[in-house]
């Protein structure tokens, strides 16, 4: 999970020209980091080609939507980083 | 090219759909309100319409490999040249290469070369989801056949698939 902190992080950071100090596992991409639907689109293509993955993105929206789901189940980082890692588990499974 | 309609594409050249690649023929036309103003004296199809050709050549390889059943659209470019000026009469030909397919979205690159001399490249966002309205799908298909967009491939058998089965994506 730190090594995939660590990545999406530091693709955020170079994305979002955010500071790197200013993102922290707890930090909500949306509600603290200020990232958009548009600039996540470029932060979801990095990670897709960093970890081999495609982030449901779609799935999570409509989750969202219709209330099965809260944004901070998706978008803080460290529950983005779980996701991530349950992903690459099951690309490799 | 009917520049009033926003109909960049006369004509697909070629479609590659393991390579997922598209290359069309776009023509720019010798007579248009816009070289009126853009500019007099000195005509030039303006930039934003190279992007708009580049765009609209991903998004057909896009809603082609997606067996359109999803609408594409523009939501960022990126790395975007405009190397040299494009004239009235001059073809342009534009290669769109799909790079990479994501959860409702896709990043493509695209090239457009006029007499094989390259004149813009970007790499383009496209953000997909399905149609809003049924005759936006119908219209589009419509495009597709006239621009020739080839809507049939061989399957495992040799035989061309009717689109319906078509999954490349």
């Amino acid at each position: 999970m730190s090594s995939t902190f660590d990545t999406v992080a530091n693709i955020i950071a170079e994305t979002c020209d955010i500071p790197r100090e200013n993102i922290t596992p707890d930090s909500h991409a949306i509600d603290d980091l200020g990232i958009d639907s548009l600039d996540f689109l470029d932060i979801a293509f990095a990670i897709d080609k960093a970890f081999g993955i495609k982030l449901p993105l779609e799935q999570w929206t409509q989750e969202v939507n219709e209330g099965k789901a809260t944004t901070e189940q998706y978008f803080v980082l460290k529950n983005l980083c779980a996701r991530i890692d349950e992903l690459i588990a099951a690309k490799s499974a | 090219m009917r520049l009033e309609y926003f109909q960049m594409i006369d004509k697909v050249l070629a479609l590659d759909l393991e390579a997922r690649t598209l290359k069309s023929a776009n023509v720019v036309p010798e007579q248009s309100p816009i070289f009126e103003g853009h500019f007099p004296g000195h005509p030039l199809l303006p930039g934003v319409l190279l992007f708009e050709i580049m765009a609209q050549s991903c998004g057909m390889l896009l809603l082609r490999l997606h067996n359109f059943d999803r609408m594409a659209f523009l939501a960022s470019v990126d790395k975007g040249k405009l190397r040299t000026f494009v004239t009235p009469g001059q073809t342009i030909e534009v290669h769109a290469e799909l790079v990479h397919d994501g959860s409702g979205y896709a990043r493509l690159k695209a090239e457009g070369r006029v007499e094989g001399k390259l004149v813009c490249n970007a790499e383009v966002t496209l953000k997909t989801m399905p149609f809003p309205a049924p005759e936006l799908r119908g219209y589009l298909l419509s495009t597709a056949e006239r621009i020739g967009m080839p809507m049939a491939c061989p399957d495992t058998d040799g035989a061309a698939a009717p689109l319906g089965k078509l999954a490349h994506v």
